[in-house]
């Protein structure tokens, strides 16, 4: 009996293909088809946005997301997001400033702000706030990962510019 | 004497500099790799069944048709597991899969091994339990009215699990003496870790066929300690590697039933076996904060100062022993180290409940009582006509005194913190001026840096780190040490690199793994800056020892002058000349072979002589003092929380980066536990089954702060170094947790008058007690709790010597 069917999409600016079960979630083929483990689950049913990635840009929790669902579409999660060796601004920004203590919900609140920068640059603190509500976080209290969402914009800001 | 670490250091490189944790660029790439991260090839699943009744005898369990189901390759029940286990050796009740009964909803009672997830859920559904029903008890009053039928066949007397009192003086003659005393009964309802990581084990037989299990624990020497037990095969043929921990807050100290499932399910089958828990799983396992109820009788003189206190507590214990015994000394002994009470008394009782077990949570059962007593004495401050800072001010612990329990305090900053957090709120010009509706809070707390005995007793070190120096000029620092987020790795790699004059970069930590690593008793009680940081700090300085009696004759000193600093080696009059480190090291191997060294640490032992007094002394306390502003809508009750400020005393920040992001988190967590954080629970219909629910096992409705939730939060450190403590350091990571709930209280009493006297406190509450009479809503009755006779001791200033002694030989000396 056969039980997969065939996925064709892109991560993280790459094709990638995959033999998987009809019923599995984008969150289950990233971590269990793909080797994608980076994308970590809370709770497996959209509330706490610990799986958060991108689908077309847009940050989307890839727990209630069926896989299948995603045929032929643009898929970004957090191994994609350094630049070669070095560490994306977002990136940077979290290990320096404390925005990220246990680790376990940092690649989903990095994914949520990339989407907040790439489509504000600028944003204020209470759209930063806003922008991430969503993503829980036990360890930080939330203050050092909008210190770090400030920082990387400003730093993406100034690479634009020079 | 200077602390540890200092004798050979007049300026640091990395200590008190924020920087970068070391694991911050693998948290942030996502190659951090957590237990469920996890995989090996012929992996299979494990999956639980619970039970759905609070309260059942388990008659059959019938498993044929879910061993016969294609995919399933294994089938475990409570007859696999003879052998119970539990954290403390007081209370080892609890097996892996129950076996003739069910104590709360949620208790595995079977487990499937199967191909993949989904087949196993499948089979799960092919069990059949035959259970037989039995009357729930649903808190610690119904445990006391009905002791029959008993949770457990252990305990004190029907449901009573623990029960205990202890008398430091006698505190009847100095209530009575008092010339005021206030007496009030508070509620502190029971909240949960909530870790955005839930538990996952992975199980294998390595190479040489010896078990082998990763998992997301806190304390891998004590899982160790009880798979050996229950799965009754020899402590060196197991290997515990924690995986780094995705938070813990304490619900990762008790071994889980799904940890022993796995193992045992490797041991059978030969191939690795991986379980990954649900959210509502990790609600049922709880190991969370108790609900307590608690009087609290206070005496005081008319100019505010205390007398004596009389504190008698009641613990919801749910369903298991857990860390039972130790929660409940908590929830009395830490309360006379903030201030100083001449006489004091403390009664606890713990009792059995059909509900997940309570355990340890940050702060460990403290927070009750602390709470009450900040409000208490804003009370008191308020009936006396006194800022509630100065009567705190006047009743503070002195730095190097001692509790009339005999807890000796060593550093004390809490009258620093106490000045520095009112200063930087501008306390003065907030309390009782801001107007209607808007009101400051303020509320002091201390925590352990580490418990003084180990969960089991034994004369050992309590921390253990060996340091290998590499030819390349790579420090390894080996140490049983845990990783749940609060930074012990970068804690040992920078103490390890300071010490021995490197740059961060060249140091390596090797941690939480007991087949690699020296043991260290876990990642609880926040201990392990202070016993690993010692025991790193130890190892080192016998490192530096070895290089330095080789290279003093070429550097021309002594080898007590030679400094180590900035990857180099140098005479301590001379740093122009010198080598690198590497040279160093390079020498010192050429001389003495392969360099290596061990530290290891063990506490101070506690002043008191009397039987429970090894819980609560530490080698060092911190303190913190909070204020907390609130606004409160009287039309909706509705709190909001502008601001915090915290001033919290921890000797030295190793890496303010990081101490800084302990006090925020633990701020966050307790304002969250103020405002709306519970694991309460419901009875069903009797027609249903009339069993006891969750009202909440999801993220959804267990509310949480949101960072649209979170008021910016201003921190101070008050850096006294601790001589008991590496270069001073103390703890951080459960102390700065423990005000915030009280300073809401308070805060909110100044906005609008109105006393919650119970956590949460929400704005139905607010509402309520905006319309009740006394202005108040909480507890207004303590049950009739059978306490024993008090185990009755002197206090030091009474003749006392930390012994029992007889009550009438206090009536002679006084």
């Amino acid at each position: 009996m056969r039980r997969s069917v065939q996925l064709a999409l892109t991560v993280n600016g790459e094709p990638a293909e995959a033999s998987v079960a009809p019923y599995k979630t984008l969150l289950e083929v990233l971590r269990e088809d793909l080797g994608l483990t980076g994308t970590k689950h809370g709770c497996e049913l959209g509330e706490c946005g610990a799986c958060a990635v991108l689908i077309d840009g847009e940050p989307q929790l890839s727990c209630l997301t069926l896989a299948l669902g995603c045929e032929g579409r643009r898929v970004e999660t957090i191994e994609g997001l350094a630049r070669g060796p070095s560490l994306h601004p977002l990136q940077a920004a979290f290990a320096d400033f404390g925005g990220s203590q246990c680790g376990y919900c940092t690649p989903g609140v990095i994914m949520t702000a990339k989407a907040l920068l790439d489509r504000n640059p600028s944003p204020t603190r209470d759209q930063i706030r806003e922008a991430t509500a969503g993503n829980l976080c036990r360890c930080t209290g939330y203050q050092q990962i909008t210190e770090a969402i400030e920082d990387a914009a400003a730093r993406l800001r100034n690479e634009k510019t020079l | 004497m200077p602390p540890p670490g200092c004798e050979m250091k007049k300026r640091f490189d990395i200590v008190g500099k924020p920087r970068r944790r070391v694991d911050g660029r693998a948290k942030v790439t996502g190659q951090l790799r957590y237990a469920d991260d996890l995989a090996l090839p012929r992996m299979l699943f494990a999956k639980l069944l619970r039970s759905p009744h609070p309260h059942a005898v388990v008659e059959a369990v019938e498993t044929e048709r879910a061993r016969r189901y294609p995919g399933v390759h294994l089938v475990l029940t409570g007859q696999d597991f003879p052998v119970p286990f539990g954290i403390m050796p007081v209370s080892v009740d609890e097996y892996p899969l129950a076996r003739e009964r069910v104590r709360y909803v949620g208790d595995p009672v079977a487990a499937v091994v199967a191909v993949d997830e989904q087949t196993a859920v499948e089979a799960l559904r092919l069990i059949e339990v035959r259970y037989r029903v039995l009357p729930p008890v649903s808190n610690p009053e119904e445990g006391l009215q009905r002791p029959e039928p008993r949770i457990h066949d252990y305990g004190e007397q029907g449901n009573i699990h623990r029960n205990q009192s202890y008398e430091f003086g006698d505190v009847a003659e100095a209530l009575a003496k008092s010339e005021l005393v206030f007496e009030d009964i508070f509620f502190y309802e029971g909240n949960t870790h909530l870790p955005m990581e839930q538990q996952a084990s992975l199980a294998f037989l390595d190479g040489e066929g010896k078990l082998q299990i990763s998992s997301s624990t806190q304390n891998p020497h004590y899982l160790h300690r009880q798979l050996a037990r229950v799965l009754q095969i020899a402590e060196s043929q197991i290997r515990v590697v924690a995986t780094p921990n995705g938070g813990g807050f304490g619900g990762k100290c008790d071994p889980g039933g799904h940890e022993f499932v796995v193992s045992k399910a490797a041991l059978v089958l030969g191939r690795p076996v991986k379980i990954g828990l649900t959210r509502e799983e990790v609600f049922y396992v709880h190991r969370g904060r108790h609900p307590v109820l608690f009087r609290m009788k206070t005496g005081v003189t008319k100019d505010g100062r205390l007398t004596g206190m009389h504190l008698q507590t009641l613990l919801d214990g749910g369903g298991y022993g857990s860390h039972g015994p130790a929660s409940t000394f908590y929830t009395g002994v830490l309360t006379p180290v903030t201030y100083h009470y001449p006489r004091f008394k403390f009664e606890a009782c713990r009792v059995f409940t059909n509900k997940p077990a309570c355990g340890p949570k940050r702060g460990h059962g403290t927070p009750q009582p602390r709470f009450g007593q900040e409000v208490q004495l804003d009370k008191i401050a308020r009936h006396l006509g006194m800022d509630p800072a100065e009567l705190r001010l006047a009743n503070v612990t002195k730095p190097e005194s001692l509790t009339a329990s005999w807890l000796r305090i060593g550093s004390n900053g809490l009258a620093e913190c106490i000045r520095k957090v009112t200063g930087m709120s501008d306390w003065k010009e907030k309390h009782r001026k801001l107007g209607r509706g808007r009101g400051a809070g303020l509320a002091c707390s201390t925590y352990m840096s580490g418990a003084g005995v180990a969960i089991y007793w034994n004369k050992m070190p309590h921390s253990g780190v060996q340091i290998l120096l590499d030819r390349s000029g790579a420090v390894i620092v080996y140490c049983g040490a845990t990783e749940i987020g609060q930074g012990s790795d970068d804690v040992l790699a920078g103490l390890a690199a300071e010490a021995l004059g490197v740059d961060i970069g060249a140091v390596r930590v090797v941690t939480g793994d007991t087949g690699i690593t020296p043991v260290d008793l876990g990642s609880y009680s926040s201990r392990v800056t202070i016993m690993a940081g010692n025991a790193a700090l130890q190892a080192a300085e016998r490192l530096r020892a070895q290089i330095a009696a080789v290279v003093a004759e070429t550097l021309g000193t002594l080898p007590d002058r030679v400094v180590f600093s900035q990857g180099r080696v140098f005479a301590a009059d001379n740093s122009g000349t010198g080598m690198t480190f590497v040279e160093a090291v390079h020498a010192a191997e050429a001389q003495l072979g392969t360099l290596s060294a061990v530290g290891s640490y063990a506490p101070p032992r506690a002043l008191g002589k009397y039987k429970g007094a090894g819980v609560g002394p530490s080698p060092a306390y911190s303190f913190t003092a909070c204020v907390v502003e609130a606004e409160v809508d009287e039309r909706t009750g509705w709190i909001h929380v502008p601001k915090i400020w915290i001033a919290h005393d921890i000797g030295r920040a190793l890496n303010p980066t990081l101490a800084r992001g302990q006090v925020i988190g633990g701020v966050y967590m307790g304002l969250g536990e103020a405002l709306m954080e519970e694991q309460s629970f419901r009875r069903l219909p009797e027609k249903l089954s009339g069993a006891l629910v969750h009202r909440a096992p999801s993220m959804l409705d267990y509310k949480s702060l949101t960072a649209l939730d979170m008021p910016e939060v201003e921190v101070a450190f008050i850096e006294d170094p601790d001589p008991n403590c590496p270069y001073g350091a103390k703890e951080v990571g459960q102390g700065p947790l423990l005000p915030v709930m009280p300073a809401v209280a308070n805060a909110i009493f100044d906005a609008v008058g109105v006393r919650i006297d119970e956590i949460p406190i929400t704005p139905d509450k607010v509402l309520r007690a905006l319309h009740a009479q006394d202005k108040r809503v909480g507890p207004t009755s303590f049950p009739a709790v059978p306490y024993p006779a008090p185990t009755f001791v002197l206090p030091p200033w009474e003749g006392g010597d930390g012994k029992e002694a007889k009550r009438d030989a206090a009536a002679a000396v006084v």
